[in-house]
């Protein structure tokens, strides 16, 4: 069972809300779909679910074109940003309501919404009204009645946003055991990087109707395939900084001469866009041959367990990451260093030329 | 390529285009085809083109009406709408103080409009209406069977009473969509009642109040039964508007042809200067 | 204003308050230093959003008092307390152009008209909103309208506190990043008190020198963001800050330190000897998921557990593990390579493992 995408197009007043998308989504697969806001993740989630015609391309489900197909038709449960419970009956009810509308037996419907209510631990809830529960209950609520009628497709719009980040981090565990044994589609949008790599499964990246890149979490993660693409999905964004390589060095700027690495000497000589994660950045040099920059810090932030430090020089600015607390204040100097073999390269066209070799080590 | 996947949707508005049709647009077909035609009797009509047209134009009766209905229109808008805004804005804005309030506000809206005009008739009466009797009383010469003036003022009034509420209806449901954070900003920002009203309040009431403009000057410039009631038109012709000038015509002197032109000239106004007002703030919206 | 103090706090929304329950903010007595960025941070529901109403007057509260520099002010209204807030929600007067929604408080309060362009143009540029300035708010997209939303609570320059609701709720997490710079830049700018409601803890500590912990209407406690992932005062300190939060385990006393089922953990002396003049019963031992140490070999001090799972996000994992049917997990740096089902072994390395009876800390006496 899988549902592909095909050449799809939806426009609106002039505008593409999507282009050309073409994916395919396996059974069994959890699906994240990140992008900024206004990207496109609604829009074709409701051309998944048949909310929306599609003005060029085909859906097709299991070998089947379901283009025209009207949204009752099709097995789609959808689950929303604002937690929609009906107001009026009670939660018991609510999860009920699908299973009611296919008219189900009384007994069927009793032990599939027990089930689902377990599943998603609100079983003492049952009785209550929807308006009575906290935002992370009412949401639950929503997700059993999308869950209760076993759909093919299930389809989640950012629906943890307006959720507290603890909640949220304990809904995305829950989220990701619910999904694990069952054989529907799921698709989740989120505008967090760090969402999507929590969840797993596989990533689509979206930007501006169209599909930056595609595949499993890891893959999208380690190579991206275009500047746009490393930096949509890291959060911080991943640093860039322009570079040129001749047939002996790289240099960042007219002072930062560097002697090519084994891997940099494979790059023909041109102009590049190098990239490196905030996290690699250190304050000691790991290795012999890391690029070494004199920056000034234009700001601090702490956090927790992290520090996250914006530093900047004539030429660049860029952001690092470091476990631990560090104070510095503004404009104190430091001198930073680039692990040349966790760079990533990009040509001038931003195309990924290079990733990272494995990165090793550690071990249990 | 857009598919039309539901073509059975089709189906189920049938019946509303029978029923339109059948009590709008073949009726309104019938009035076109009286005013191009000079109707002597059953049988005896002739096709005139467009002479009625040039005469009704030419008419003085129905140009004085005309007057009158837009002066009438005017002063509706002028006075209704304003008063709405500040009925809506002194009502509670919720609990049970609000509920009754609403329904006291709606109940001149339900009452039939020819009891309407009857309760005024009597309401306004020197001898035994308390209006008119109480202000005969404190010395006003105050007689809207003999008066132009008191007549124009007694229709106003009238109507004034009969409709604002729902003007403060329409205003009462666009304040309530504000959301509370506006009022609470406003207050942080030391912002005067004015100022909430205008910055906040009022930008915020546009949609409902272009619906309600619409609806008033359609409702006013079209209308029959109350000043007919009240007044007959009178004294004279003084509050006799365009519609009762046209049923006279139509019916009381049998004039269907000139009745007809008359009839689509009407229509053709009200249509006119709604679009123009509509296009006229929507555009403006757009602009910005 | 030197500083708002908050005495014997407490607030009730319900007429007649039955108990505990019914109160939003429970006995409360706290103060905010001049010219400090503080945070005030919990879950939904906790009262952080009626503590900030409180102090500036849109709310007043059942019990207690708020007193700006020794002054009583609970009769004050919002408007006469010098006080800027922005909320959640972007709050722009859309038929005015951006110059005029952030010169509104100021013509309000009768400043001349250059002065009020000056200064609608000083905050403009920090906000870096001045080509819009002639737009019709209207036009504008979420962020920028909450930046106009933000730029009304700091043009006025008679404030003396600006209290900010949740107000990156609507911003694409694309540009919090950058607008919690600007905050940070606004408040070493304008050396003003800033009060920042949060139910993110990454918000809070990147804004804030220190950040009020609430949970169930009260504050648990008081400090900058290394005191609370290195010290937390409370299991709910520990268990909402951090990523993931602090591992918890009930335990009860043993000879040397405590035990959970079958396993022994020793603690200091110290953590002894208070145990001993404690009398509760409910005993619980946190250590953070980043303080744990793994390794492949046993040793005196390790533990022996099993890897279940191994969770990659980027820049760090997270290894849950299992001691003894306790589940635990792990933050170890994208390096760290494990097999699920295999063995390893854990420490907890002593001056990371607190000790917390009836939820509060155990701290050293001296």
């Amino acid at each position: 069972m899988s549902l592909t995408l095909e050449n799809l197009s939806h426009r609106v007043d002039g505008v593409d809300y999507i282009r050309d998308a073409n994916l395919t989504f396996q059974a069994g697969s959890f699906n994240v779909l990140l992008g900024r806001t206004l990207s496109g993740k609604t829009s074709m989630m409701r051309l998944m679910a048949g909310l929306d015609k599609p003005d060029e391309g085909r859906l097709i489900f299991n070998g089947q074109d379901v283009t025209g197909q009207s949204v009752q038709a099709r097995n789609v449960s959808m689950i929303y940003q604002q937690f929609i419970n009906y107001p009026g009956i009670t939660v018991y009810e609510n999860i009920a309501s699908p299973l009611r509308l296919a008219k189900m037996a009384e007994s069927e419907i009793d032990r599939r919404v027990k089930e689902t209510a377990a599943m998603l631990q609100i079983s003492p809830l049952l009785k209550r009204y929807p308006l009575e529960l906290s935002g992370g209950q009412q949401q639950r609520t929503a997700m059993a009645r999308a869950l209760v009628k076993d759909a093919t497709l299930v389809l989640f719009d950012e629906p943890l946003v307006n959720l507290d980040y603890k909640l949220r981090e304990e809904l995305r565990a829950e989220l990701r055991d619910l999904f694990r044994e069952r054989q529907c589609i799921a698709v989740y949008a989120t505008t967090e990087a760090n969402e999507a790599l929590a969840l797993g499964g596989t990533t689509t990246l979206l930007h501006e109707g169209r599909v930056i890149q595609n595949g499993p979490v890891m893959d999208v993660y380690r190579s991206p395939v275009n500047t746009l693409a490393a930096q949509l999905f890291s959060e911080p964004p991943m640093n860039m900084i322009r570079g040129r390589v001749t047939d002996t060095e790289v240099t960042f700027d007219e002072y930062s001469h560097h002697a090519l690495t084994q891997e940099l000497s494979k790059l023909t000589p041109g102009d590049y866009w190098f990239g490196v994660r905030p996290s690699h950045i250190a304050l000691v040099p790991a290795n012999d041959d890391d690029l070494e920059m004199s920056m000034e810090v234009a700001l601090s932030e702490i956090s927790g367990s992290e520090t996250f430090i914006h530093i900047e020089n004539s030429h660049f600015e860029m952001v690092m990451q470091l476990m631990g607390v560090h104070q510095y204040h503004t404009g104190a100097p430091v001198k930073v260093y680039l692990p040349i073999n966790k760079l990533f390269v990009f040509d001038s066209a931003e195309k990924l030329v290079h990733t990272p070799s494995r990165i090793s080590g550690g071990a249990v | 390529m857009q598919k039309i996947h539901n073509n059975r949707a089709w189906w189920l508005v049938l019946p509303v285009f029978l029923l339109v049709a059948f009590s709008a647009l073949i009726p309104l077909m019938t009035v076109v085809n009286y005013s191009v035609q000079d109707i002597f009797g059953p049988g005896q009509a002739f096709f005139v083109g467009a002479e009625w047209f040039k005469e009704v134009l030419g008419d003085e009766l129905l140009q004085d009406s005309l007057i009158r209905q837009f002066m009438f229109s005017g002063a509706v808008l002028l006075i209704q709408i304003p008063l709405g805004i500040g009925v809506a804005l002194m009502m509670p804005k919720s609990g049970i103080k609000g509920s009754v309030c609403l329904i006291l506000i709606a109940i001149p809206l339900l009452i039939p409009w020819n009891v309407v005009g009857t309760i005024w008739q009597i309401f306004a009466r020197g001898d035994i209406g308390l209006f008119g009797w109480g202000l005969n009383e404190l010395g006003f010469n105050y007689n809207y069977t003999g008066n132009t003036v008191d007549a124009w003022l007694t229709v106003l009034l009238m109507d004034v009473w009969h409709w604002t509420p729902l003007v403060a209806l329409l205003c009462y449901s666009g304040l309530r969509a504000i959301p509370e954070a506006f009022y609470q900003a406003a207050e942080i920002d030391r912002a005067s009642k004015w100022a909430v009203f205008r910055y906040i309040q009022l930008p915020r009431l546009k949609s409902v109040l272009i619906i309600g403009v619409l609806l008033r000057f359609m409702d006013s410039f079209m209308i029959y039964t109350e000043p007919f009631v009240l007044t007959g038109g009178g004294p004279g012709s003084s509050t006799t508007f365009l519609s009762q000038t046209l049923t006279t015509m139509a019916i009381g002197q049998f004039d269907l042809g000139r009745a007809a032109a008359f009839s689509l000239i009407y229509f053709l106004i009200v249509l006119l200067i709604s679009w123009l007002f509509f296009t006229a703030i929507t555009q403006a919206d757009k602009e910005q | 204003m030197a500083e708002i103090r908050l005495k014997s706090l407490a607030h009730s929304y319900s007429e007649t308050p039955g108990g505990p329950e019914d109160y939003a903010i429970r006995q409360l007595d706290h103060v905010w230093h001049e010219g400090g960025a503080y945070a005030l941070l919990g879950p939904s529901g906790c009262g952080k959003s009626t503590m900030l109403n409180i102090i500036s007057g849109l709310v007043q509260p059942s019990e207690g008092e708020v007193l700006f520099d020794g002054k009583r002010v609970n009769e004050l209204s919002p408007r006469d307390r010098n006080i800027a807030q922005v909320f959640q929600f972007p709050v722009v007067y859309d038929s005015m152009t951006v110059f005029d929604n952030l010169a509104f408080p100021l013509k309000n309060n009768k400043i001349p008209k250059s002065r009020i362009k000056a200064r609608v143009q000083e905050i403009a540029e920090v906000l870096e909103i001045e080509d819009k300035l002639y737009k019709k708010a209207k036009n504008l997209t979420a962020d920028e309208k909450q930046k106009v939303s933000m730029g009304r609570g700091l043009v006025r320059e008679d404030v003396s506190a600006i209290l900010f609701d949740e107000p990156l709720t609507v911003i694409d997490p694309q540009l919090k990043w950058k607008l919690r710079r600007k905050l940070k830049q606004i408040h070493e700018q304008f050396d003003i008190t800033m009060v920042y409601v949060t139910h993110d803890q990454l918000e809070a500590s990147t804004f804030a020198d220190k950040i009020a912990v609430m949970y169930g209407g009260q504050i648990v406690q008081f400090g900058t963001p290394t005191e609370l992932f290195e010290q937390p005062n409370h299991t709910f300190v520990g268990y909402f800050i951090g990523s993931p939060g602090m591992n918890l385990i009930e335990v009860e006393r043993s000879a040397a330190g405590v035990r959970f089922r079958s396993t022994q953990v020793d603690l200091a002396p110290w953590q002894v000897e208070m145990l001993k003049r404690l009398k509760s019963k409910n005993i619980k031992i946190g250590i953070r998921p980043e303080f744990i140490e793994l390794s492949p070999t046993a040793s005196d001090d390790t533990y022996e557990a099993e890897i279940l799972d191994m969770e990659d996000l980027g820049t760090y994992k997270v290894i849950t593990v299992r001691l003894d049917q306790q589940e635990m997990k792990v933050r170890m740096n994208e390096e760290f390579e494990g097999v699920i089902g295999n063995r390893t072994y854990l420490s907890f390395p002593q001056q990371w493992l607190k000790l917390y009876v009836d939820e509060f800390l155990v701290q050293e006496q001296q």
